[in-house]
C-alpha cells in the first residue's frame, strides 16, 4: 500500500466531504487517496480540562500502526484541536514527515454565527488539507499571494488563498510532475 | 537561501510548550531553539544571535523578572515577549516597565501570537541596523508585479510610488477588472506598513448585517450561534492597510459606522464592553460615480471627503491597448507554468484579435481568455480559434450544426472535456465555462460525470 490515507476522526460531515477531499488531493499530489477508519483510539488525545484534542498526540497516533503503510496520513477531525500553549490550531503537520491532521471545527461559518455555507466549508477543508500535507513535504509558509502555503491564523484568511501551490511550492511537492 | 532567517528563542520550563512553539515558528521558516530555564536561556544568548525571545514568567529557579533583566544586560537590543498565565496582569505590567516588548496570555491565541511577533520584528527592523534581518523582511513583502509599458499605466505606477510612503487615504477608481486590488497591494507593499497585513473587504459582496459583523467582529455569545469570538477586519488591519473594495455600495448605516471608526480610531466588537484602538491606513476602490452619489444623497459627503484624499484613476484596458500583447504574454507564462502546459507564445493572428477586442471586462477578462485558451488549445501556440468566440470578428461562417446531437449531449460532452483538460479543477473549469461552481457541480451530478475514468487519477 502507498498513497495518502484520509482518516476521519469524529467527523460528522462524513462521506461527501471525504470523497471531495479524495478527489482534490489525488489531483494535487498525484497519489492514490483512500479513506480509512482510525486504527487507534482517538479519544486518547482528548484533553478533558480543555475539551479539545491534542493535535500532537493525534499526529503520533496517525504516524504509527496501519499508518506506516502509506506515503502520507492525514487525519480529518470534526473536533477542535490544540497544541499545548496555543488556544487552538486549524491543523498540524510534521515538517517534514508523513503525518498531518486538520480540524473542520473552526472552518464552518455557522461557528461564527454566520449562515451555513457547505461550499465554503468544503473549499476551506481542501485548502487546509493541501496546506498541512504541504508541510509534510518540508514546505514552510509562503508569501506568494494566493498560494495555499500562505499562513492563515484567521479563518477568513483561508478564503483568500487558492486550493493550489504556487509554482515554487508545487515543485517541492511534485518535482518534474 | 543564504540570508539569515528570523530567529526566536523560547524560554519555558515545560517541554511541551517549547516543543509546540518551536514547531509553530519553524513552519514560518524561522530559526528556533528552546531553553528550559534562565540559566540555559543566557547560555543560548551567548552562543548565538536571536531576534526575539519568548519568555515564560513563571519558572522554577531564577525568577522571570530576573531573567528579563539579565537578558537585557547581556543584549540590550533584544525584544522579549512575556508569556503569562491568564489573569496575572500585575507581573506582566511589571515586566513591561522593565522593558519587555509586550506580553501574551496562556493559552495563546495563534492570531495574537503572529501579530505580536510581527510587531516585534518590525520594531527590531526599525531599531537595528541588522542587514540580514532587513533583507529577510524586504524579501517577505514583495511588491506585486504590475505589467504594462503604456504611458497611462506608467503614470499610475509613478503616482503609486509617490503616495505609498505617505499615510494618506487613497481612492482607486476604475472599471471592474482593471486591477484595483493589485494597485492597493502595490501601495501597501511600498509603504512603511508593509510588514503588517493588507486586509481586503469586498463591501459589495455582503449584506449590511454580515458586513458589520465582518468589519467589527464580535465577542463569544454576542448573538445566537456565535460560539467563538471573532476579530473584525478593522482589528485585523491594525498596523497595516484596510482595503475597502466597492466602497460606494456601503449602506447609509455602515457609512456612519465607518466614519465613526475613522474619526475615533477605535472599534468595539459586537457584544463587547470596551472599544479597542486600531491604527490602519485606508485604501478604497470604486467603479461608481461617487460625486453623483453624493449629489443624490446616497453617499455621505463627510465620508466622501475622508475617503477621497488622493485619487488614482486606473485606465480601462481599451485605453492602453499597447499593453495587451505584453499582458497576454504575462498570463500565458503564468498559466502555462501553473497548468504545466508547454505554451510558448500567442500566434500573431491571435494577438491581432486580442488587441482589437474592446475588453469590457478589462484585464480579468483577458486573463480568463488566456487561461481558457491554454485549456482548449494545443501547445506551443495560442491560435485564434482557442480564444472565446466573442473575440472573433462578426464575419465568418458559423460551424456546421452537429445534427442528431441534443443540446444536453453537447453540453455533457463539453463539460466533461473541460473538466478533463483542467484535471478536474472545478474552480478553473467553472471559470472557463463561465458558470459558477455550484452550477457546475449540479451539471456534474445531472450528467453523472466522474473523474474515475479520467487521466488525473492514473498519474501514479
Ligand atoms: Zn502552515
Ligand atoms: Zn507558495
Amino acid at each position: 500500500m502507498s498513497g495518502i490515507a484520509l482518516v476521519p476522526i469524529h467527523l460528522a460531515e462524513g462521506p461527501s466531504l471525504l470523497r471531495h477531499l479524495e478527489k482534490r488531493l489525488a489531483a494535487t499530489f498525484g497519489l492514490a487517496v483512500e479513506a480509512r477508519r482510525p486504527w487507534f483510539d482517538p479519544d486518547r488525545a482528548y484533553d478533558a480540562s480543555r475539551g479539545q484534542y491534542n493535535s500532537t498526540l493525534v499526529l503520533a497516533q496517525l504516524q504509527g500502526g496501519a499508518g506506516e503503510a502509506y506515503d502520507r496520513v492525514l487525519g480529518v477531525a470534526g473536533v477542535d484541536l490544540f497544541i499545548p500553549v496555543l488556544s487552538y490550531v486549524f491543523g498540524e503537520a510534521q515538517l517534514p514527515g508523513r503525518a498531518a491532521v486538520m480540524s473542520l471545527h473552526r472552518l464552518a461559518p455557522e461557528i461564527y454565527g454566520l449562515p451555513a455555507d457547505p461550499a465554503r466549508l468544503f473549499a476551506r477543508a481542501v485548502k487546509e488539507a493541501v496546506h498541512e500535507l504541504g508541510h509534510t513535504y518540508g514546505l514552510i509558509h509562503c508569501r506568494e499571494p494566493g498560494c495555499v502555503m500562505r499562513s492563515s491564523t484567521y479563518v477568513e484568511e483561508i478564503d483568500l488563498k487558492e486550493e493550489r501551490f504556487c509554482a515554487a511550492c508545487g515543485r517541492a511537492v511534485r518535482p518534474g510532475g | 537561501m543564504s540570508e539569515t532567517p528570523v530567529s526566536i528563542l523560547i524560554v519555558d520550563d515545560e517541554f511541551s510548550v517549547r516543543d509546540s512553539l518551536e514547531h509553530w515558528f519553524r513552519r514560518d521558516g524561522y530559526r528556533t531553539a528552546g531553553a528550559r530555564d534562565g540559566e540555559e536561556a543566557l547560555h543560548r544568548l551567548q552562543e548565538d544571535r536571536w531576534d526575539v525571545v519568548l519568555l515564560d514568567m513563571k519558572m522554577p529557579g531564577m525568577d522571570g523578572l530576573d531573567v528579563l533583566r539579565r537578558i537585557h544586560a547581556l543584549e540590550p537590543g533584544i525584544l522579549v515577549i512575556i508569556i503569562t498565565a491568564y489573569g496575572s496582569v500585575e507581573s506582566a505590567v511589571t515586566a513591561l516597565k522593565e522593558g519587555a516588548f509586550d506580553y501574551i496570555n496562556k493559552p495563546i491565541d495563534p492570531d495574537e501570537l503572529s501579530h505580536v511577533v510581527q510587531r516585534a520584528l518590525e520594531q527590531r527592523r526599525l531599531s537595528s541596523e541588522n542587514v540580514a534581518l532587513k533583507a529577510k523582511l524586504e524579501e517577505l513583502s514583495t511588491v506585486p508585479h504590475i505589467v504594462g509599458e503604456s504611458r497611462e499605466i506608467q503614470k499610475v505606477l509613478e503616482l503609486v510610488r509617490a503616495v505609498a510612503p505617505m499615510d494618506a487615504t487613497v481612492l482607486i477608481r476604475g472599471e471592474s477588472g482593471t486591477g484595483k486590488e493589485l494597485i492597493a497591494q502595490a501601495i501597501h507593499a511600498q509603504s512603511p506598513r508593509r510588514y503588517f497585513a493588507i486586509v481586503p473587504v469586498n463591501c459589495g459582496a455582503l449584506t449590511e448585517s454580515l458586513l458589520e459583523s465582518e468589519l467589527f467582529g464580535h465577542e463569544r455569545g454576542a448573538f445566537t450561534g456565535a460560539q467563538f469570538r471573532r476579530k473584525g477586519r478593522f482589528e485585523m488591519a491594525d498596523g497595516g492597510t484596510l482595503f475597502l473594495d466597492e466602497v460606494g455600495t456601503l449602506s447609509p448605516k455602515t457609512q456612519v459606522e465607518l466614519l465613526r471608526v475613522l474619526e475615533s480610531r477605535e472599534v468595539t466588537r459586537l457584544g463587547a464592553a470596551k472599544p479597542i484602538k486600531v491604527d490602519f491606513r485606508l485604501v478604497c476602490a470604486t467603479n461608481q460615480d461617487l460625486e453623483q452619489m453624493v449629489a443624490e444623497g446616497k453617499f455621505r459627503d463627510d465620508l466622501y471627503y475622508r475617503v477621497n484624499v488622493v485619487t488614482i484613476h486606473l485606465p480601462p484596458l481599451r485605453e492602453r491597448r499597447e499593453d495587451i500583447p505584453l499582458l497576454a504574454r504575462h498570463f500565458l507564462d503564468k498559466f502555462s507554468r501553473q497548468m504545466n502546459r508547454p505554451f510558448r507564445d500567442v500566434a500573431p493572428e491571435a494577438v491581432d484579435l486580442l488587441v482589437r477586442y474592446p475588453w469590457p471586462g478589462n484585464i480579468r477578462e483577458l486573463a480568463n481568455a488566456i487561461e481558457r485558451a491554454l485549456v482548449v488549445g494545443k501547445p506551443p501556440l495560442v491560435r485564434p480559434e482557442d480564444l472565446p468566440v466573442s473575440l472573433a470578428p462578426p464575419a465568418g461562417g458559423a460551424p456546421a450544426p452537429q445534427v442528431g446531437d441534443s443540446l444536453a449531449d453537447v453540453e455533457k460532452a463539453h463539460v466533461r472535456a473541460i473538466l478533463e483538460r483542467t484535471g478536474w479543477n472545478v474552480s478553473r473549469a467553472a471559470r472557463i465555462l463561465d458558470i459558477d461552481r455550484v452550477t457546475l457541480y449540479n451539471k456534474i451530478k445531472k450528467y453523472e460525470l466522474s473523474q474515475t475514468s479520467s487521466a488525473a487519477l492514473g498519474a501514479r
